[in-house]
């Protein structure tokens, strides 16, 4: 399928008291037609900055200092933040589903007032067309009784049907692209596969691209086509989902892979967390971000900057100097 | 709904009793006797035989035991009836009925600005915060929260009345009488009275819009494509007024507490003005009356701010 969406050397940082936060240190990805993508890393490794700054929604101290984000090929950083041109995307092409259910959505309006606005505003329909539509998308994503229930006001409703409504939101205008940032995260484990399903089953019938943002590999395991690795601001690893499954090649990966439980698996494996804390995006060593917490370190490792991208075949890229490869068939030994 | 106005009907009546025999006993409590402050300020005092004296206390009531006074007084209140003034030598409710909708006239239009023009102001900063309407308007509501009344009144006349002459330094006209001088008559008045409410409702409006702003619903307003206006308006502006509005009762009593000021600086002849001279000439009826009247609005205009709150905010219901 065609690309739909370029993300070429994305850089935005925060210039705090305490020194330049680097959230997003040059990086690029891509989306095609109708795929669905997962972008997978540790809390605060710079996900939501990223997916922010697509859409020009970064605000003081934040600033996008480089790249470029071509959609429909246009560079979108070259839109002035609030302008018509960012707004037309904004919502009508590119929609976002953050992460915080309960306070997403606008508590003094009701669901319909924020549901109907957006269709009034790019499909110019009529208060009367848009609150049919509203009801009709409500039922859609499993909002029970929607017709009296639009009505209603945010706190009426639960934290899942809430991430519902944000769902018949970001759907609205069938938008091309849907961008979820930890769609599921506030909500407890069944609830969360039933919104993942949803999703799935939404984007399909929308003919919609998707990408999904979580810190857990395992939630984009059924869903994505391919998936990129994101470590301190960095995409340390890119490839297909069955390559990063199947053979992760950078240490973060291999770390990460042997920290959720698989079925498929012998049993008697035991769970091992990656040791160490995320490094402080301030004042970043040149030197890879993850050396500290790496068992693969190699001498070439302290000597040279962050690795770059490297092709090993087909889709499938890491950033890393170090042979992992005999290594990644079983699980270190302890 | 219904049962919560009720209730805070019934809360507001206990605190008016309370008021009542507060304003009541202090009156009594300070030294002096209205009658022969009055009658000091006609010639024949001198003069004045004992008997007199002890003819006006009987008719204003004062001889009678001061318990009896009190429970004359109420049931007074209850026909309808505040009492005689001892000073005007006239019936009080037709004396506040004279004065206060001149008081009312000016704290009207203060409240009104001060609401209106103070939250826009607060909304203007906010969102252009740090550019140049920020770094002026801001720093001048420091000024308008602490510079007292009768200071800022005491500059004005000296300003726009004496040097610049451009509007009367006192007086008061209804603007049913002269639109066009009582308009100009009130400006200053109105402004003094305002300002303090002014500087509060833009400093309270700029925080919390500021507040506000930073919320994740204002991002996914943003994120749906939304001009500027429409997320402002729509999406914080309800949201950053709660806060707000809680000032406003404070506000009114602020305004009330001010006119004593400013109707003597201005030399208008509203119920502030009728209340200090009372005080002084311990006039004690007049006084009474005012301060339940004071108390009243006070006690409505708070009951009408805690339930704009459930109009404003839905997660707000009273039960
Ligand atoms: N307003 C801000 N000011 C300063 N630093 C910020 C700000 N917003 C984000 N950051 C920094 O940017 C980095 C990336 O944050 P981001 O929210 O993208 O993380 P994330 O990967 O989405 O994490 P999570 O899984 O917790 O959502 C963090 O280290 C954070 O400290
Ligand atoms: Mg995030």
């Amino acid at each position: 399928m065609a690309e739909l969406l370029k993300v070429e050397n994305l850089k935005t940082q925060f210039n705090t008291e305490g020194g330049v936060v680097k959230a997003v240190d040059g990086i690029s990805y891509h989306i095609d037609e109708q795929e669905i993508i997962g972008l997978v890393g540790e809390s605060g490794c710079g996900k939501s900055v990223s997916q922010l700054s697509v859409m020009q929604l970064i605000s003081t101290p934040g600033e996008i200092v480089g790249g470029e984000v071509i959609f429909e090929g246009q560079d979108l950083l070259k839109y002035k933040a609030h302008g018509s041109e960012m707004r037309s995307i904004r919502g009508a092409k590119i929609a976002i589903i953050f992460q915080e259910p309960m306070t997403s959505l606008n508590p003094v309006l009701t669901i319909n007032q924020q549901l109907t606005e957006m269709l009034e505003l790019h499909l110019k329909m009529s208060k009367k067309a848009a609150r049919e539509r509203a009801i009709e998308l409500l039922s859609m994503v499993g909002i029970p009784s929607a017709k009296s229930r639009i009505d209603d006001y945010p706190h009426q409703f639960s934290g899942g049907m809430r991430q519902r409504v944000m769902i018949a939101m970001a759907l609205s205008c069938s938008p091309k692209i849907i961008i979820a940032d930890e769609p599921t995260t506030a909500v407890d484990v069944t609830t969360q596969a039933q919104l993942l399903e949803l999703m799935k089953d939404m984007v399909e019938r929308f003919k919609t691209s998707l990408v999904i943002v979580t810190h857990n590999l395992g939630v984009v395991a059924r869903y994505a086509q391919r998936i990129y690795i994101m470590y301190a601001g960095r995409i340390v690893e890119e490839g297909t989902t069955k390559d990063i499954f199947g053979k992760p090649r950078h240490p973060y990966t291999i770390g990460l892979l042997k920290c959720i439980p698989r079925l498929d698996e012998e049993e008697g494996r035991k769970l091992v967390p990656i040791e160490g804390l995320p490094p402080n995006l301030i004042n970043m060593p040149p030197t890879c971000a993850f050396l500290p917490r790496c068992s693969y370190k190699v001498g070439r490792c302290f000597q040279e900057s962050w690795p770059p991208l490297k092709h090993l075949h087909g889709q499938h890229y890491i950033s890393c100097y170090a042979n992992t490869e005999e290594r990644t068939s079983e699980p270190a030994a302890r | 709904m219904t049962t919560y106005i009720i209730r805070r009907l019934i809360q507001a009546l206990v605190v008016l009793i309370l008021v009542t025999l507060i304003v009541f006993f202090v009156m009594r409590l300070l030294p002096g006797d209205p009658v022969l402050i009055y009658v000091a300020q006609t010639a024949e005092f001198e003069a004045m035989p004992p008997e007199t004296l002890d003819r006006l206390r009987a008719e204003f009531g004062l001889d009678k035991h001061i318990m009896v006074q009190y429970a004359n007084w109420v049931a007074g209140i209850f026909r309808g009836d505040f009492g005689t003034s001892i000073f005007y030598r006239e019936d009080v409710g037709t004396l506040m009925l004279e004065r206060f909708p001149i008081t009312i006239h000016l704290g009207f239009l203060a409240v009104i600005i001060g609401a209106v023009f103070g939250a826009l102001a607060g909304m203007l900063t906010a969102v252009r915060r740090g550019k140049w309407l920020d770094k002026t308007v801001t720093p001048l509501t420091y000024g308008g929260l602490t510079i007292p009344v009768f200071l800022l009144g005491i500059l004005l006349i000296y300003a726009f009345g004496v040097k610049l002459g451009w509007l009367p330094i006192s007086g008061y006209t209804s603007p049913l009488d002269d639109f066009w001088l009582s308009t100009r008559q009130v400006i200053m008045p109105v402004f003094c009275l305002a300002v303090f409410g002014l500087a509060a409702n833009a400093r309270q409006m700029r925080s919390s819009m500021l507040e506000v702003t930073r919320q994740d619903y204002i991002r996914t307003a943003w994120a749906k494509g939304l001009g500027e206006r429409v997320v402002v308006m729509r999406h914080m502006l309800k949201n950053s007024l709660i806060p707000v509005i809680t000032l406003m009762g404070v506000g009114v009593s602020i305004i009330l507490g001010g006119s004593v000021l400013v109707e003597r600086v201005f030399a208008i002849p509203g119920v502030g003005s009728l209340f200090v001279s009372s005080i002084f000439g311990q006039d004690y009826v007049v006084v009474q009356a005012i301060t339940l009247v004071f108390a009243v609005i006070i006690l409505m205009v708070n009951l009408i701010v805690d339930i704009s709150y459930a109009w404003l905010d839905p997660r707000i219901r009273y039960g």
